[in-house]
C-alpha cells in the first residue's frame, strides 16, 4: 500500500515539473494542463492497444502534450489573448479531442495487454511486485529529472528561465520572447501529457476527464516542496517537485481512508487541496514580509553602527 | 549609425486622450558620437528611446541602422546592434536567477541553443570582468541577483550590455535611481566602458552638470522636439547657467509667438 502511494506520487511529479515549468519557471499561468493531462492518457493508451509499442506510446504521449502547448501558446502569442485564457480555450477543445482520440469514448481500459506496468514484475523479477513498480517508476522518474537538469542548464534553458524573471532583458539579448514561451509551454505540457500516459498504464485505463483539477493539485505539490527547503538550483528545485508530489498524494491517500473519523468523503479532496494552496499562499507571503522586515531591521542596524564608527573616529581624531 | 527621419508618435490617436509625443524629429547619429539628452518631464526622451530601441512602432517616418532601414524591426531583433538601460535597476537582469546565469545569458546575443556554455572557463572570465566593477561581485556568482542592490545590479546590467557587444547604448537617466555614491561609481562604469569598447551614445540625464561634462554633443527636449542641439567647441563651452538661459531664451521666444498666434 505504501508502495502505492510512492508510485502514484512519482508519476504525479512528472506532471508536476511540466507545471513548474510554466507557474514557476516560465511565470506563464497555463491551465492547459487540465486536458492535455487526459490527452497524454488518451494517446498512449490507443497507442498500447494499436499495439505501437510501449516506447512509441510514450513518445507520441509527451508529443500529443506538447502539440497542446503548441496551441496555447500560438494563441497567446498571435490573438494576443492572456495567458489564462489561452490555456482555457485550448483545454476547452481538447475535451472533446480526447474523446475523439479515445474512439468517441469516454473510457478505453487497458486489458489483458501488456503495459509498462505489466512489464515492470518481469524486468525487476527479483523485487517483490510492488517493490518492481516503484523500482520501475521511480528509474523513468530520475530519468526525467535528469533531463529536465540539465535542459535548464543550457543556454536555452537559463534563457527560459530569465524570460520568467524579467521578459525585458530577454528582448534587450536579442531573443525573440514568443519563441522562448512555445518552447517552454510545449515542453510543460509534454511532460504533463507523459505523466497522463504513465497513470493510465498504471491504472490500467484512460479517462476522458483524469485531468480535472490537475493544475491545483500540481500547484499544491509544488508548494508543498517549496516549504522543504529553499533553493536556487535547479537540481534541488526538481528534486523539491518530486517529495512534494509524493507528500501531496500521501496526505490525499490519508484524507481518502482516515478522512470519515472527521466525515470526510473523497469528494471534498479538491476543496481541501484548494485549501491547501490558499494556506501555502498565505505563509509564503507571511514567511516574506518577515524576512523583508527582517532586512530592514538589519539594514538600519548597519547602518547605525557605521554612523557610530564615523562619530568614534571623528571623535577619535 | 543612426538616422531618423521625421518620426512621430501619438498615442491613443484618434481618442479623447490622443497625446503627441513625438512631433516630426530629426537626428542623425555619427558613428562614435556621445549625445546628451536633456528635458523637462514628459518632454518625449523615454518615447524617443522607446521608438529608436522599437519597444512600439511610429506613427510615422523611418529609422535607419547603420544604412538599414528598422522602421519596422521588432525589438529584439534591433537589441542586436542597440544595447539600453532603464532607470529601473530591475529591468535589466532576472532577479530569480544568479549572477552567472544572468551573464551566459547576456554573454552572446541572440537565440540560444541545447549548448551548455556555462563553465569553469567562462566562470573565470566573469569574474575577471565582474571585478573592473570594483563592487565584490566577482565573489558572488551564485548568488540570485535579486539579492543585489540597486546600485549594483545596475552595474551588472551595464556590464552585461556591454559583454553583449552592442554598437549604441541608450541610457535612460540610468543613474537616477541610484544614491548619490552608487550613481557616480556606474557613471564612470558608464564613461569606462563607452571609451574601452568605442561605443555610440545617447544618454538621458536630469543632472545638468552630467549633460554639460559628458559628451560631444547635446540636445534638449520640449514637448516632443529638439529645441536644442549644441555639439563641439559650442558644447565645451557650455555651463549650466548658460544651457538654463538657452531654454528660457527658446520658450520665451515659442510663448511670444503663441501670443501673437492669440492676439485678435
Ligand atoms: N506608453 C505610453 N502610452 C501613453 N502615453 C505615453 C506613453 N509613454 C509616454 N506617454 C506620454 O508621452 C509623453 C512623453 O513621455 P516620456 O517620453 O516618458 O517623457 P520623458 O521621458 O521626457 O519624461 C508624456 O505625456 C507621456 O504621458
Ligand atoms: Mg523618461
Amino acid at each position: 500500500m505504501i508502495e502505492g502511494i510512492f508510485v502514484d506520487g512519482l508519476i504525479f511529479s512528472i506532471m508536476v515539473m511540466g507545471v513548474l515549468i510554466s507557474y514557476r519557471i516560465l511565470d506563464f499561468p497555463d491551465l492547459t494542463a487540465d486536458g492535455s493531462f487526459a490527452t497524454g492518457a488518451a494517446v498512449a493508451t490507443i497507442s498500447i492497444v494499436n499495439g505501437y509499442g510501449l516506447l512509441a506510446a510514450a513518445l507520441l504521449a509527451t508529443l500529443s502534450g506538447a502539440v497542446a502547448g503548441l496551441i496555447t501558446a500560438m494563441i497567446h502569442n498571435k490573438l494576443k489573448v492572456p495567458g489564462l485564457l489561452a490555456g482555457i480555450l485550448t483545454m476547452t477543445m481538447l475535451y472533446s479531442i480526447n474523446i475523439r482520440i479515445l474512439g468517441g469514448r469516454a473510457n478505453v481500459p487497458l486489458l489483458k495487454i501488456d503495459t509498462l506496468y505489466t512489464k515492470m514484475p518481469e524486468v525487476f523479477s527479483f523485487l517483490p511486485g510492488p517493490w518492481a513498480l516503484l523500482t520501475g517508476t521511480l528509474l523513468i522518474v530520475f530519468f526525467v529529472k535528469i533531463l529536465m537538469d540539465l535542459f535548464f542548464r543550457t543556454d536555452l534553458g537559463i534563457s527560459i528561465g530569465a524570460l520568467g524573471s524579467n521578459e525585458q532583458m530577454i528582448i534587450s539579448m536579442g531573443i525573440n520572447p514568443r519563441l522562448l514561451k512555445i518552447i517552454g509551454i510545449s515542453i510543460s505540457n509534454g511532460l504533463i501529457a507523459l505523466s497522463g500516459g504513465l497513470l493510465a498504464q498504471y491504472q490500467g485505463f484512460a479517462d476522458a476527464n483524469l485531468g480535472v483539477g490537475m493544475i491545483v493539485q500540481g500547484l499544491a505539490a509544488i508548494m508543498i516542496g517549496e516549504f522543504l527547503f529553499s533553493t536556487n538550483k535547479i537540481f534541488f528545485i526538481t528534486l523539491r517537485v518530486i517529495f512534494g508530489a509524493i507528500i501531496y498524494k500521501a496526505l490525499m491517500f490519508l484524507g481518502r481512508y482516515y478522512g470519515y473519523y472527521i466525515h470526510l468523503t473523497p469528494s471534498d479532496l479538491k476543496l481541501l487541496t484548494g485549501i491547501l494552496v490558499i494556506l501555502s499562499l498565505i505563509i509564503a507571503q507571511t514567511r516574506a514580509a518577515a524576512s523583508s522586515a527582517d532586512a530592514r531591521k538589519k539594514a538600519i542596524r548597519r547602518n547605525n553602527e557605521r554612523r557610530k564608527g564615523l562619530n568614534e573616529e571623528k571623535n577619535n581624531a | 549609425m543612426l538616422n531618423i527621419e521625421q518620426i512621430s508618435k501619438v498615442f491613443y490617436p484618434g481618442t479623447v486622450n490622443e497625446k503627441v509625443a513625438i512631433e516630426y524629429i530629426d537626428l542623425r547619429v555619427l558613428e562614435g558620437d556621445f549625445i546628451t539628452v536633456v528635458g523637462s518631464n514628459g518632454s518625449g526622451k523615454s518615447t524617443l528611446f522607446n521608438l529608436i530601441g522599437g519597444t512600439f512602432p511610429v506613427t510615422s517616418g523611418k529609422i535607419t541602422l547603420n544604412d538599414k532601414d528598422v522602421t519596422h524591426t521588432p525589438e529584439y531583433k534591433r537589441a542586436f546592434t542597440i544595447g539600453r538601460i532603464f532607470q529601473d535597476p530591475t529591468v535589466g537582469t532576472a532577479a530569480k536567477m544568479s549572477i552567472e546565469d544572468n551573464m551566459i545569458t547576456a554573454y552572446k546575443k541572440g537565440m540560444k541553443g541545447l549548448k551548455i556554455s556555462l563553465n569553469n572557463t567562462k566562470r573565470a572570465y566573469f569574474k575577471e570582468e565582474l571585478k573592473q566593477l570594483k563592487i565584490g561581485l566577482e565573489d558572488r556568482l551564485k548568488d540570485n541577483v535579486g539579492l543585489l542592490s540597486g546600485g549594483q545590479r545596475q552595474a551588472l546590467t551595464l556590464l552585461m550590455t556591454v559583454l553583449s557587444k552592442p554598437q549604441m547604448l541608450l541610457l535612460d537617466e540610468h543613474t537616477a535611481a541610484l544614491d548619490p555614491r552608487n550613481a557616480q561609481i556606474v557613471m564612470d562604469l558608464t564613461t569606462e566602458f563607452i571609451e574601452k569598447y568605442h561605443l555610440t551614445t545617447l544618454m538621458v540625464t536630469h543632472n545638468m552638470q552630467h549633460a554639460i561634462t559628458y559628451g560631444n554633443r547635446l540636445i534638449m527636449m520640449d514637448e516632443g522636439k529638439i529645441i536644442l542641439d549644441v555639439r563641439g567647441e559650442e558644447k565645451k563651452q557650455l555651463t549650466v547657467l548658460k544651457l538654463v538661459d538657452l531654454f528660457k531664451k527658446i520658450k520665451h521666444q515659442e510663448y511670444s509667438s503663441d501670443e501673437d498666434l492669440l492676439a485678435p
